[in-house]
C-alpha cells in the first residue's frame, strides 16, 4: 500500500504535534510502509534487475546516425550545448581507437576503424565512481543496477570524473540554464542541473519508471541499440549476446560494464 | 600568548597589510568564481582537477614535514631540534589550513561541503583525507600551543601531551599516504596507478617541507633576535639531502617500470610531461626545469663544503622547493589527465582568476604563519632563548 496525500498530511500533522520528524513518525504510525512505498515500482514501470545495452556497430552507417541519437538524448535531459572544452555530454560518437583503447590493432579493417562508436556511461557492476564518491551522491541502484546520481547531494569534488575510466562524466562548470535559447528548456518535464555538479547518462531511469525505453534506444533504427534485462535469459539483450560475439570497453579493469558492443 | 602578535614593528604591520591586500584580491576573485562557477578556471571535462588540487597535494607534503623535527627530538632526544619543533608544528598548521582552503575553492558546490559529514562514506578516500587532514591540524594546534605555553613558563610540558606528540608522528605519514591514495587507486589513470606514489609523495614532502624550514630559519635569524642554530639548520639540510635524492630515485624507478614495460597507458603521461605527446607539450620545459633544479640541489647539498655555507644552502633549499613544487604543483595532477581515458589530448593551463585565488590562499597561509611565528619568537625572546644553549631545554 502506498501512502497517499491525505494520509501523509495526517501523519505529518500528528508527528509535528508529537515533535517527531520524518521517517520516525511513519515508523510509529505505519511501520514498514514508507520503505515499501518508496521501493515498490509504479505498475507501468519496465521490470528489470540489471539493465544493459547492446550497441550494434554494424548498424551505424555514418557519424550522422550516431549524432542523431545524441541529439535525442541531450534534448530529453536538457543537456546544454556548451562550446569548448567544458562541454557536457551524456552519449557521443567517437572513433574505434578511442572507445577501445585496449584493442590496439593496426590490422582492423578500415570500415570498422571509421565506424562511429557511441559511448556513454557503462553502468558498471563494479563502478569506480561509486567507490570514490565521498557523499554517496553517485550510487548504484540495487534494484536494477543503474549507476545514478543525486544532484542535490553532489558537492562537485569531481573525484568521480577522475575515477571513471571511460570519460563518461561531465561537470557543470557554468550554469547550464544560460545555454538554452531564450531560456527555453528542450524538455520541461525533466529537471535542469545547477552549476557545480557532475552529471552523466542515467540509462533514462525516469523513462523506465513510466514504462518507456531509454530515449536513444527508442529513437534508434533497425536494432542499432538493444536494451533489456541482463538477468532475464529471455530478454532481447541476452538473446543477442548469446548468438553474437560482443566486446566491452576496458574489460581488464574489472569494472564489468553493462554496455556491450557488436563489431 | 596571542598578544605577542599584536605588537610589532612597522615592517611587521606592513607585511601583514600587504598579505591582507593579496587575500582581499583572492577573495574578490573567488566571489567571481562563486557566482559564475568553475568556468572561470582553465579546467575542462578532460582535465577536471587543476591548480587548486595540485597546490593541495604539494602543501600536504609541506605539512607532513613537521614530523622531521618532532621525530628526532622526541624519539631520539636530538636536542638541537628541541628549540625549533614549534617552527615545524606552526608551519604544519599553516600548510594544512591552505590544503583545506584549496579543497574548498575547488568544490563546485562549496555550501554542500558538510555533506561529507552528513553522509559519511568510508569507501571514499576523500572521507579519510578529511579525517587525517583535520586531525593533523588539531594535533599540531594542541601540541604547538601547549608546548609553547609551557616553554614560556619554563616548565616541562604536561604529561598528557606526550601521547599526542607521539601520535603526530604516524599521523604525519598518514596525511601524505592517504593523499597519494586519492590518486593511486583509480583504475583508468595509468600515471597515478603505481604503488610507489605514496613513497614518492613522502620523499618529496620530506625534501620540500624541511627546505621551507631552512629558509624560514635563515629568515627568522635575520629578522629577529632568535637564532634557530647552525646545528639545527645543518641537520635539516642533511634531511633534505637524503629526501631529495630519494625523491629523484623513486621517480627514476617509475621511469624504469614504465618505459621498460612499454605499456602505452602508463607511458603516454610521462611522454607528455617530459617530451611532449602528439605535438602537445606545455609542461615539458617546466618538468625539465624541475629535474635540473633537483640535480643542482643534490650537487650543492651532497658536498659538505657547499652545504655548510649557509648562503649556498639557502640557494639549494630554493632549488629543492622549485623542483618539488613543479613536480607536484604542476605536473602531478594535470599529467595524470593528459591524455584522457580515450587517449585524446586536452591541455590545461590556469587562468589569471584561478591564479589570483591560488595566490590568495597562499597569502592566507603565510598570514597565519607570520602570526604564529611572531608568537613563537616572542616567547623565545621573552624567556631569553636567543641562541642554542641560552636556556636549558625544559622538556
Amino acid at each position: 500500500m502506498a501512502v497517499n496525500r491525505r494520509e501523509f498530511i495526517k501523519i505529518a500533522g500528528l508527528s509535528a504535534a508529537l515533535g517527531l520528524g520524518g521517517k520516525a513518525a511513519f515508523d510509529l504510525v505505519l511501520p514498514g510502509q514508507v520503505d515499501a512505498a518508496q521501493m515498490s515500482r509504479p505498475p507501468q514501470a519496465l521490470q528489470g534487475s540489471h539493465w544493459a545495452m547492446v550497441v550494434d556497430l554494424k548498424k551505424f552507417k555514418s557519424e550522422a546516425d550516431a549524432m542523431a541519437l545524441q541529439e535525442i538524448c541531450h534534448q530529453a535531459h536538457n543537456v546544454p550545448t556548451i562550446p569548448g572544452k567544458q562541454e557536457i555530454k551524456w552519449i557521443w560518437p567517437t572513433k574505434f581507437e578511442h572507445a577501445f583503447t585496449h584493442l590496439e590493432n593496426r590490422q582492423i579493417p578500415p570500415d570498422i576503424l571509421e565506424t562511429p562508436v557511441l559511448v556513454l556511461c557503462n553502468h558498471c557492476e563494479n563502478p569506480p565512481c561509486v567507490r570514490v564518491c565521498p557523499t554517496k551522491a553517485t550510487f548504484k541502484r540495487e534494484s536494477d543496477g543503474i549507476v545514478i546520481m543525486d544532484m542535490h547531494r553532489c558537492i562537485g569534488c569531481r573525484f568521480c570524473m577522475a575515477a571513471c575510466p571511460y570519460g563518461a562524466r561531465s561537470f557543470n562548470f557554468a550554469d547550464p540554464r544560460n545555454y538554452f535559447k531564450d531560456g527555453k528548456l528542450p524538455n520541461p518535464d525533466y529537471p535542469t542541473r545547477t552549476k557545480g555538479v557532475v552529471e552523466k547518462c542515467n540509462f533514462c531511469a525516469e523513462r523506465l519508471a513510466v514504462g518507456k525505453l531509454p530515449a536513444c534506444v527508442e529513437a534508434a533504427k533497425d536494432g542499432q541499440l538493444i536494451f533489456g534485462d541482463l538477468n532475464d535469459p529471455r530478454s532481447e539483450v541476452r538473446k543477442t549476446l548469446r548468438t553474437n560475439y560482443s566486446i566491452r570497453r576496458k574489460p581488464d579493469l574489472g569494472t564489468q560494464p553493462s554496455v556491450y558492443y557488436l563489431v | 600568548m596571542l598578544e605577542k602578535a599584536i605588537t610589532g614593528s612597522k615592517n611587521y604591520w606592513g607585511w601583514l597589510a600587504f598579505l591582507l591586500a593579496v587575500i582581499i584580491a583572492g577573495v574578490l576573485a573567488y566571489l567571481v568564481q562563486y557566482n559564475k562557477g568553475l568556468m572561470i578556471t582553465g579546467m575542462s571535462r578532460d582535465v577536471s582537477w587543476g591548480f587548486y588540487i595540485a597546490q593541495f597535494t604539494f602543501l600536504v607534503g609541506v605539512a607532513a614535514s613537521a614530523v622531521m623535527l618532532v621525530l628526532p627530538f622526541y624519539l631520539h632526544n636530538y636536542k638541537d631540534f628541541g628549540r625549533i619543533t614549534i617552527m615545524g608544528e606552526f608551519l604544519a598548521i599553516s600548510a594544512v589550513t591552505m590544503c583545506l582552503l584549496f579543497i574548498i575553492v575547488d568544490l563546485g558546490k562549496p555550501m554542500r561541503a558538510l555533506n561529507m559529514i552528513l553522509h559519511p562514506t568510508p569507501n571514499s578516500i576523500l572521507f579519510w583525507d578529511m579525517i587525517v587532514l583535520n586531525g593533523y591540524l588539531a594535533i599540531n594546534l594542541v601540541v604547538g600551543w601547549v608546548v609553547l605555553s609551557s616553554e614560556r613558563k619554563q616548565l616541562p610540558p604536561p604529561g598528557w601531551i606526550k601521547p599526542i606528540i607521539y601520535l603526530s608522528i604516524p599521523w604525519a605519514v598518514s596525511i601524505h599516504t592517504v593523499t597519494a591514495f586519492l590518486y593511486c587507486g583509480l583504475p583508468g589513470r595509468g600515471f597515478w596507478l603505481t604503488a610507489i606514489l605514496a613513497p614518492r609523495f613522502l620523499a618529496s614532502a620530506f625534501a620540500s617541507g624541511p627546505s621551507v624550514l631552512i629558509l624560514l630559519s635563515l629568515l627568522v635569524r635575520k629578522l629577529t633576535k632568535f637564532d634557530p642554530g647552525k646545528e639545527a639548520i645543518q641537520s635539516l639540510a642533511k634531511i633534505v639531502t637524503y629526501a631529495i635524492i630519494l625523491n629523484l630515485f623513486f621517480l627514476s624507478l617509475e621511469f624504469f617500470t614504465v618505459f621498460y614495460s612499454q605499456i602505452p597507458s602508463h607511458m603516454t603521461h610521462l611522454q607528455y610531461l617530459f617530451a611532449g605527446y602528439h605535438g602537445y607539450g606545455a609542461l615539458v620545459p617546466f618538468m625539465w626545469a624541475s629535474m635540473i633544479c633537483g640535480l643542482l640541489a643534490i650537487a650543492l647539498l651532497i658536498n659538505p663544503r657547499t652545504r655548510k655555507k649557509e648562503p649556498v644552502l639557502g640557494v639549494a633549499a630554493v632549488l629543492v622547493f622549485i623542483c618539488t613544487w613543479i613536480d607536484k604543483g604542476m605536473g602531478m595532477i594535470s599529467g595524470g589527465f593528459v591524455p584522457n581515458p580515450l587517449h585524446e589530448i586536452t591541455e590545461y593551463s590556469p587562468t589569471p582568476l584561478e591564479l589570483t585565488i591560488t595566490v590568495g590562499v597562499y597569502a592566507v597561509g603565510i598570514f597565519i604563519l607570520t602570526i604564529l611565528y611572531k608568537v613563537a619568537v616572542g616567547v623565545k625572546e621573552e624567556i631569553g632563548d636567543f641562541k642554542p644553549g641560552d636556556v636549558a631545554p625544559s622538556h
